[in-house]
């Protein structure tokens, strides 16, 4: 009977006492985090697109919908075109609007590329947007936007 | 600082004409932000490599610009269409001038 009294006793303390340790670590890291802001994303896009129109489609972003590990978020993106020589994707942006700094990567592509698909993992301090913008080479852009769902940051407070 | 850790690439070492082949890298790197502060509060320096370039036949087809919230020992997988036998070549470049290159024949049947 005391066997099995401390036999599920145990667990739960141990689980109490970790709920309490990621609560404080979440409190001392949280207010030393500056974060980007939705408003300084649209600054950066405006600098870099000009405030052009985007459409929307066109780009698969794939993200998980929860990320225990925010230091290595898994992202792959996924941009439709042909890919000929005359109908590209030029670049595509990658932006975090809850990062201390919000843009994440640049990408590159040309004909050669084959398809415009990469993959990479990125670092997200806390629940957040990641966007997505495609430039073709027509010039037209499209834009993409998922939430990740972040557990433990990852920029190092 | 030099990249010191060897890349590793996987690439297919044979195609077919016109075959879109996936690429995937990584590298060692701390890949410091720039956002941490050390134990006596002083900031630690930004150290990223800030850009990934790949070419087939000295002719680059992908490049990559990371930015500090990449995660600590990138990975990158893209894709490139194969048309003709030949090496790759990719490098690294990091914000201290360092450089690292790694090469992949491919053979197109």
């Amino acid at each position: 009977m005391t066997f099995h009294h401390d036999a599920t006793r145990v667990p739960s303390r141990r689980r109490a006492l970790q709920m309490a340790g990621v609560a404080a670590l979440a409190a001392v890291l949280a207010p030393r985090l500056s974060r980007a802001t939705e408003a300084q994303v649209a600054d950066e896009m405006k600098a870099l697109f000009g405030g052009k129109t985007m459409g929307e489609g066109k780009i698969k972003l794939d993200l998980p919908e929860i990320a225990e590990n925010g230091l290595v978020v898994p992202i792959n993106i996924d941009v439709e075109s042909p890919m000929s020589e005359t109908d590209f994707v030029r670049s595509v942006h990658v932006f975090a609007d809850g990062n201390p700094l919000p843009q994440v990567v640049t990408y590159h592509f040309t004909p050669e590329s084959g398809k415009a698909s990469a993959s990479t993992r990125m670092r997200l301090a806390q629940t957040q947007n990641v966007i997505a913008v495609a430039e073709m080479s027509s010039g037209a852009l499209y834009s993409a936007k998922a939430q990740v769902k972040v557990t433990i940051g990852g920029c190092g407070g | 600082m030099a990249i010191k850790s060897t890349p590793r690439v996987r690439v297919p070492a044979q195609a077919k004409s016109g075959e879109i082949v996936e690429i995937k890298t990584l590298i060692s790197h701390e890949m410091e932000s720039g956002q941490r502060k050390d134990a006596s509060g002083k900031s630690v320096p930004r150290d990223i490599i800030n850009t990934f370039q790949a070419s087939f036949n000295g002719k680059p087809f992908f490049t990559a610009e990371w930015f500090p919230s990449i995660s600590a020992n990138p990975f990158q997988s893209f894709f490139y269409k194969a048309k003709e036998s030949g090496a790759f070549t990719f490098s690294w470049k990091d914000d201290q001038g360092g450089e690292q290159t790694a090469t992949a024949k491919l053979t197109v049947a």
